[in-house]
């Protein structure tokens, strides 16, 4: 069996620039992976090399067996690959509800006729569409917020509707792009807890870019750490913690002197 | 601000059908005692849009016109409204047990009768119905594309022309004896029953053409997609005047009378229906991704290219319909009337009215459209006094008087003699 995802020496020029290079990564089901690395070192450009963003220069990506590099970025998230984004990418004139079920969108089979005339059928998904964002909505404990415009919310509120309307999308795989960035101690207790309930109840495989260690030791199985494009390590969180070539490409080398 | 509302206060209690109510007693004075009150109050006739001709003609008549408005039109409404509002309310109340389409459909209908009515008084004011109805339309067909789907298109005209032309070509060709094109191919007779099928092909036609700004949207939007469907406005424009078969610059004449008060108003509603239905649905929704994030509404699945072009498609279609119905109206169309004022007008509209919202654009629409006709006396203070009251609205509401609300029929019809949880915010 092909494992979920399998990306193999995938690089990316940007011009002349080598932004990411001999890329590997396979997830399996159920998987959660984490990626390391300091600032720039493309780690977010990884995230948009699989999800369909930009297409690879060179290298494979598969989803379940079948290739997705150079296939739009709708069909993509379309065949099971969900995200976040760094920074909110939220829809400022929209409410919640609306959110959670435009993210239904791919899974809708009436076409415009049923949308402009209010078909049957196209009222009976309208209605089941519903009914699953006031679900999702109520899991992620944001349904009193259901019909507030998306900017009367708390921060931690907006970052649980952006996985929120993610987990809409009926993904096999979630990719988190730094979940708990500008979280208080509060809200990332929370977020630990809504990324293991979401893994437990969806079975969805995670792969997150996330700085904060406790996070990502609590939660990942693995962590790649990826230094100007190139990985320079790979393993376990703990491994990964000791290892002195991530130590210096984080904190610089010891002086000697 | 506070006054105004404790004035309004004792109001609050009149559901729509009240208003209807109100605004029908006030009508029906208009038409046995219309001629009888402004005899008496030294008016030459009936005012055609409230006095406002007469104010600005001869000051002289302004309380004269000013009391025409209070006896005809304000104490009647305010009066009986707020006495029959315990009435009114419980028919409300038996509106609201029927289906949601039944009891919009009564209050059309009882909407319609009285617009009838009141425009029945004299030609003029039917026309100026007629072309208010007409702005609707375009007004919400525009707002989908720059208000739902936050582009900003300006070859709106150039959509209408499309539609306009089509469809006069269409009638004159198949069912009216003209110069242009001779005898009528078809029984003049089958005209008004084929003419839904003409507008809806006209519409057809500037959908297409609006592919020619939809495809460029892909790749740019803001400023440039600005000045890509001005210019393809022009090209529209200029192309119509080149071709002498529809009749160049002159333009095209004595189109067949089909677009009667009442075909008007089924148009805009089934424009209003159709547009509310749209954009209250997911693939609607679709348009507000793409304009407030277009790479997020690609990751979650939205296909945005089919969404702009959805957009653009439907926009110019009711635009197409809104020109047939313009030219089948006036019964003569020529492209000078589909320049950069056209689109002013329309602009104007859109943005006064409110973004993102059909109460927005009726209100836009029917403001601007009356007022136009209202201040016409003035000439050019007219266009000092409208621009000027865009910018104030501008300053003090930068996204338009209503933006941002969706239709809900239901709370608009619903009775209002007790307050309810969750019903008035």
């Amino acid at each position: 069996m092909a494992p979920l995802l399998n990306v193999r020496n995938m690089t990316h020029f940007f011009g002349g620039l080598r932004a990411v290079s001999d890329f590997n990564l396979t997830i399996e089901p159920g998987e959660i992976k984490g990626l390391i690395g300091p600032n720039g070192a493309g780690k977010t450009t990884v995230f948009n090399l699989i999800t369909g963003v930009y297409t690879p220069t060179e290298g494979i990506v598969e989803l379940e067996g079948e290739n997705i590099k150079g296939v739009e970025t709708h069909r993509i998230a379309a065949r099971g690959l969900g995200r976040t984004f760094q920074n909110l990418a939220l829809w400022r004139h929209m409410n919640v509800l609306d959110h959670i079920r435009l993210a239904h969108y791919s899974q809708l089979t009436y076409g415009l006729f049923g949308a402009f005339f209010g078909t049957p059928k196209s009222r009976k998904q309208e209605k089941e569409v519903r009914e699953n964002s006031y679900k999702l909505l109520e899991l992620f404990d944001i349904d009193q917020f259901a019909t507030q415009n998306i900017g009367n919310l708390p921060y931690g509120a907006q970052r649980r509707v952006e996985m929120a309307r993610a987990m809409a999308t009926k993904p096999k795989i979630l990719f988190l792009d730094e979940p708990t960035a500008g979280m208080t101690p509060d809200e990332l207790i929370r977020m630990i807890e809504i990324i293991r309930q979401v893994h437990r109840d969806f079975g969805v495989a995670i792969f997150m870019i996330e700085h904060r260690m406790k996070f990502v030791m609590d939660l990942c199985e693995s962590i790649q750490t990826l230094v100007f494009g190139e990985v320079i390590a790979e393993g376990p969180p703990e491994e990964i913690q000791n290892n002195p070539e991530v130590i210096e490409a984080y904190l610089g080398k010891e002086d000697l002197h | 601000m506070e006054t105004l509302k404790k004035l309004f206060r004792p109001f609050s209690v009149v559901p729509l059908a009240g208003w209807f109510l109100g605004v029908f007693s006030a009508v029906l004075m208009e038409y046995y005692l219309g001629d009888l009150i402004s005899y008496y109050l030294y008016l030459p006739k009936i005012p055609v849009l409230f006095g406002t001709l007469f104010m600005l003609k001869n000051p002289l008549l302004i309380p004269s016109a000013l009391a025409y408005d209070c006896i005809v039109y304000i104490v009647p409404v305010f009066l009986v409204a707020r006495l029959f509002a315990p009435l009114t309310n419980q028919l409300a109340a038996q509106l609201e047990k029927m289906p949601l389409w039944l009891a919009t459909l009564l209050h059309l209908a009882a909407f319609y009768g009285i617009l009838h009515m009141w425009a029945g008084i004299n030609d003029y004011r039917v026309l100026v119905v007629k072309l208010t109805m007409i702005s609707i339309i375009l007004t919400l067909s525009l707002n989908v594309i720059n208000g739902y789907q936050g582009e900003f298109s300006c070859s709106h005209p150039g959509f209408m022309a499309l539609g306009a032309y089509a469809s006069s070509t269409l009638t004159l060709l198949l069912f009216a004896n003209d110069k242009m094109f001779g005898e009528p191919l078809m029984n003049p007779a089958l005209g008004p029953w084929l003419f839904p099928l003409i507008l809806i092909v006209g519409g057809g036609v500037a959908a297409l053409g609006s592919l020619i700004v939809a495809i460029p949207s892909f790749r740019t939007r803001g400023d440039y997609l600005a000045i890509i469907s001005l210019a393809f406005l022009f090209m529209v424009k200029s192309a119509i005047e080149n071709m002498e078969i529809i009749g160049g610059p002159r333009g095209m004449s004595s189109q067949p009378n089909y677009a009667s008060l009442t075909v008007v108003f089924v148009w805009m509603a089934l424009c209003i229906w159709i547009v509310h239905n749209f954009t209250t649905s997911v693939l609607g929704k679709a348009l507000n991704a793409v304009r407030d994030n277009e790479p997020a509404a690609n990751s979650m699945t939205v296909n945005t290219r089919k969404t702009k072009m959805t957009a653009f498609m439907f926009g110019a279609f009711w635009a197409g319909v809104a020109g047939g119905l313009f030219a089948h109206v006036l019964r003569y169309v020529n492209p000078g009337t589909f320049g950069l004022n056209k689109l002013a007008e329309i602009l104007a509209m859109v943005y006064f009215g409110g973004l993102n919202s059909i109460y927005g654009s009726i209100i836009g629409a029917v403001s601007i459209s009356m007022l136009s006709e209202a201040l016409r006396p003035l000439e050019l203070f007219k266009w000092i006094i409208i621009p000027l009251i865009l910018i104030l609205v501008m300053i003090f509401r930068p996204h338009g008087l209503i933006s941002f609300t969706e239709l809900n029929v239901k709370e608009l019809m619903r009775p209002r003699d007790k307050e309810r949880a969750g019903g008035v915010e």
